[in-house]
């Protein structure tokens, strides 16, 4: 139980912290913004509150110093500093050190709490000895005095307190108890007479009374709790939150009657109704009195109306606005759907095959359902991918400092959405990128001065959707690669002959070669040589592309081309022999017919002519080296590959498949031409068509053959 | 991990490829399909077979055979598919190897266990963790781990890549079943 608080408070904590950068960095760009300087306060101000109540002391002991600090900033007694917020980073690594559990950094801690205290101490000296108690008694009271909301805000509780009869007999007076919740704050109490009995009946012994208290304070239920302690297994007590600060009701009427008693439990849902009914409408008594027009009564009726829906919309919104849930469970979620899909696409297959109208009915609704369910599911693991931009500041901010860079991270596109998966799985590509970036990319001031640039480099970070894939963008202004000290390099280092003939893009995408860098000091950052091809693999384990562009002088732009998710998509399902494949339906733009004469015709061209627009086509059966004899007439699919049109000439296409992605093994990582695989309904394995992959294979066949056949050209 | 250097009794579940009998230490092995109809990944070496339905998931299917350089065999009711559990660049990768049959799960005790001989196996020597002895039969332990090494994959890839090897593979595959969809 412990350990799950723990657990959920860590979690919580590493989004503070995340959050806190996030401030911090914004803070440093703006010093004078108070509202920034409150989002740390707060952030602060919750992991110390949440860590001392959760057992992690230290954290909160550590936490003290620097939230005071920003309180005397926020009280405009002390200003943001470099000092502050290089303090405050400092800080936020040893929190989450704490957090995490690794071995603690004394030194280091020692180190940022002077620097607290020093500030602390120019803040003033009145400030000064109040703000410094020892931090490990100051977290301490500041988690036994606040039991309840530390903020301070008011809570309107309704208890009902029915003692049973014998209450006196262990010698208790409940007045006192009601006296001490009155000093609790402003309380109604009503004295019940439901259960007196007749006179003659009555025992003066025994308790037949019950009290209905409304109290309004800032403790808490627990507080409230405690004052029936004594008395507790003597007596039924409720105990329920009615009001309370937080909720911002702008509406100053509570309740009607009716719903008071109701959520009481006093009268019964059918009982309040017969009231109801037997009592006019004020409505009903203005017409017949002929005070006022039907008309009129019933377009105010309707304007309540409408008003109340809005609010109930806006009540649903603020009470559902996010929950929290472990990733595993939503990989589950996502396993099973995936599993139900492909049992869908049995059941499709049966319905269809038994000619029953009933069965097809019901698997045609199933299908839609499965669909919707397959959709919703899948946008459930869209996250913005901002949250990993906004990461990579701190990253820019303490790498610049450290090179002795003056460099500025710029973002765009941070909503847009892409699989968790996908962006969990970026985030280590793109450090390096942006490492490399800076390290290589961007000049010392001097330099960049001397070439005319402004001081400060730029590395801009986007990310914007295209089709079913989102492209991320990292540019910067710096130097940008020079295709000589390329060749010189990669000749040098073996990775290419020297008299190898390569054009511009070859030569750029030499860096992604592994053992390739051409940094001259091995430095801390980036230059051990792993860097490039460890993203091109990362970014090609997520079925992505990665290009790189770069003008000498002006700067290097890598692009890579993700897709949405790795988890279901529609696939368009083909045939070749007797095997099947799926390719992705987002990037199908159209399927035509091809007989064996026009191919003939076409000879070796390997060319349609597609309402007069040429498109080169690809023969997968003569790629794939199926051995079974070509129908006459095969069909194309008409695919968009990086930009141009291509057709991939199949048997037959069959039609459009929801394709569950499974991973090829890693034994298959070479297989450039598949993406992954997917079961069909006969519960039979299809591969998944990597269009870009099948396309660079096929050109590669292509060069062979012709070096291979120049004699018989025409 | 040397199968000679443990004291106590090791299980191996043991199998044929040919005349010959091979064994895999039992931890490896995870559990033992029949036959079934594998989905060839095209452009790829003649011993990756392909790809099966494995309840759900899809495994790839590594024929054994082909591995350790003996020819092709048609399929029998015997033909067996043993998933094994090995380590792909440090990551655990879940594969089937097809033999011709399985036989038995055995224990050895260690000096029933020989080590690799230097000469006259029909196997590269370092795939070899032991030779076993049972009833005068000879058991050669495979280390499965090496003989699907990222190396030795890499290493294939290499060197089947050329089209002479690309023309004997499509032979190999049409002796084999049809791997493909009704």
């Amino acid at each position: 139980m412990i350990d799950q608080h723990r657990e959920a408070f860590r979690e919580e904590a590493f989004e503070l912290l995340a959050e806190l950068e996030t401030a911090l960095m914004e803070l440093e760009e703006s010093p004078e913004d108070i509202d920034l300087v409150g989002r740390v306060f707060r952030a602060m101000h919750t992991i110390k509150g949440s860590g001392a109540m959760f057992g992690f002391e230290d954290v909160a002991a550590f936490t003290h110093n620097v939230e005071t600090t920003y309180d005397h900033i926020r009280n405009g007694e002390l200003r943001v500093s470099k000092e502050v917020v290089d303090g405050s980073l400092a800080a936020c690594d040893q929190i989450r050190r704490m957090v995490t559990g690794d071995p603690r950094d004394e030194d280091e801690e020692e180190r940022i709490l002077a620097v607290f205290q020093r500030l602390l101490a120019t803040a003033g000296g009145k400030i000064a000895t109040a703000a410094t108690p020892p931090p490990a008694a100051a977290a301490a009271t500041a988690a036994a005095t606040h039991p309840g909301n530390d903020d301070g805000s008011l809570t309107t509780y309704r208890i009902r307190f029915v003692p049973e009869p014998q209450l006196f007999a262990t010698g208790t007076n409940p007045l006192l108890l009601l006296d001490e919740l009155r000093g609790f704050g402003p309380a109604a109490v009503t004295a019940q007479q439901g259960r007196v009995p007749r006179l003659e009946d009555l025992q003066p012994e025994q308790c037949c009374l019950f009290w209905d208290i409304i109290v309004t304070t800032a403790r808490d239920a627990v507080s409230i709790r405690d004052v029936f302690l004594f008395v507790e297994d003597d007596c039924e007590l409720k105990i329920e939150v009615i009001d309370n600060d937080a909720r911002a009701d702008d509406d100053l009427d509570y309740r009607r009657l009716g719903e008071i008693l109701l959520a009481r439990g006093d009268v019964t849902a059918a009982d309040l109704a017969r009231a109801i009914d037997s009592q006019k409408r004020v409505g009903e008594i203005l017409v017949e009195t002929g005070t006022a027009d039907r008309r009129l009564v019933e377009s105010a009726l309707a304007e309540q109306e409408h008003i109340r829906q809005q609010r109930m919309t806006r009540q649903a919104k603020a009470e559902t606005a996010s929950i929290r849930v472990a990733a595993e469970k939503l990989d589950v979620l996502v396993d099973l759907v995936g599993e139900l899909v492909t049992i869908q696409a049995s059941l499709s297959r049966t319905a269809l095959t038994r000619g029953d109208a009933d069965l097809l009915t019901i698997s045609e609704e199933v299908e839609r359902l499965t669909a919707e369910l397959r959709d919703n599911t899948m946008g459930i693991r869209m996250l913005p991918i901002g949250t990993t931009f906004s990461k990579f500041k701190r990253l820019v901010r303490d790498l610049a400092n450290e090179l002795g860079k003056d460099v500025v991270l710029t973002t765009d596109g941070g909503e847009t959405e892409l699989d968790k998966t996908v962006i969990e799985r970026l985030n280590d590509p793109l450090v390096h990128i942006i490492r490399n970036s800076i390290d290589h990319g961007i000049e010392h001031p001097a330099v960049r001065k001397a070439a005319g640039k402004p001081g400060p480099g730029t590395v801009h970070l986007t990310a914007e959707h295209s089709g079913t894939s989102v492209v991320v963008r990292i540019t910067d202004d710096g130097a940008g690669l020079d295709p000589a000290v390329i060749r010189a390099k990669a000749v040098e280092k073996g990775i290419i002959a020297a008299d190898a003939d390569l054009d511009p893009a070859e030569i750029l995408s030499l860096i992604c070669a592994p053992g390739f860098s051409t940094a001259k000091a091995v430095t801390d950052v980036s230059g051990r040589g792993v860097g490039m091809d460890v993203v091109k693999r990362g970014v090609e384990s997520l079925r992505g592309t990665l290009d790189i562009s770069s003008t000498p002088g002006q700067g290097t732009t890598v692009t890579l081309k993700l897709p949405l998710t790795l988890a279901i998509i529609d696939g368009l399902l083909v045939r070749v022999g007797t095997a099947f494949y799926v390719l992705p339906l987002a990037v199908v733009e159209e399927c035509i017919e091809l007989s064996q004469a026009e191919m003939d015709r076409d000879n070796r061209r390997r060319m349609v002519n597609l309402r007069g627009e040429i498109v080169p086509y690809i023969m997968l059966r003569e790629l794939f080296r199926i051995a079974e004899e070509a129908p006459p007439i095969q069909q194309a699919a008409i695919v968009d590959v990086d930009d141009s049109r291509v057709g991939f000439v199949v048997d037959e296409v069959i039609g459009s498949h929801q394709t569950v992605i499974k991973t090829l093994s890693r034994i298959y990582r070479t297989a450039r031409e598949f993406s992954g695989a997917t079961i069909l309904a006969d519960g039979s394995v299809a591969l998944i068509l990597d269009v870009h992959g099948l396309h660079a294979s096929a050109l590669q066949a292509d060069r062979r053959r012709e070096t291979h056949s120049t004699v018989d050209r025409p | 991990m040397s199968a000679a250097a443990t004291t106590t009794a090791s299980t191996y579940l043991t199998f044929t490829l040919g005349d010959e009998d091979y064994a895999l230490e039992i931890g490896k092995v995870r559990e033992v399909l029949d036959y079934t109809t594998i989905t060839k990944v095209p452009r790829m070496p003649a011993f990756l077979r392909g790809v099966i339905n494995l309840r759900g998931n899809v495994l790839p299917v590594i024929d054994l055979r082909l591995k350790l350089g003996m020819p092709a065999a048609e399929r029998t009711v015997d033909t067996c598919i043993v998933t094994v559990v090995i380590d792909i660049d440090d990551e655990e990768t879940q594969l089937g190897a097809l033999t011709d049959s399985v036989k038995e799960v055995v224990e050895l005790d260690p000096e029933q266990i020989s080590p690799p001989p230097k000469i006259g196996t029909s196997i590269r020597n370092d795939f070899i963790i032991g030779m076993g002895h049972q009833d005068e039969r000879f058991i050669i332990i495979l280390d499965i781990d090496k003989v699907l090494s990222t190396d030795e994959l890499d290493l294939v890839r290499g060197s089947e890549s050329s089209e002479a090897a690309a023309s004997s593979r499509s032979t190999t595959e049409a002796a084999a079943p049809a791997a493909a969809v009704s």
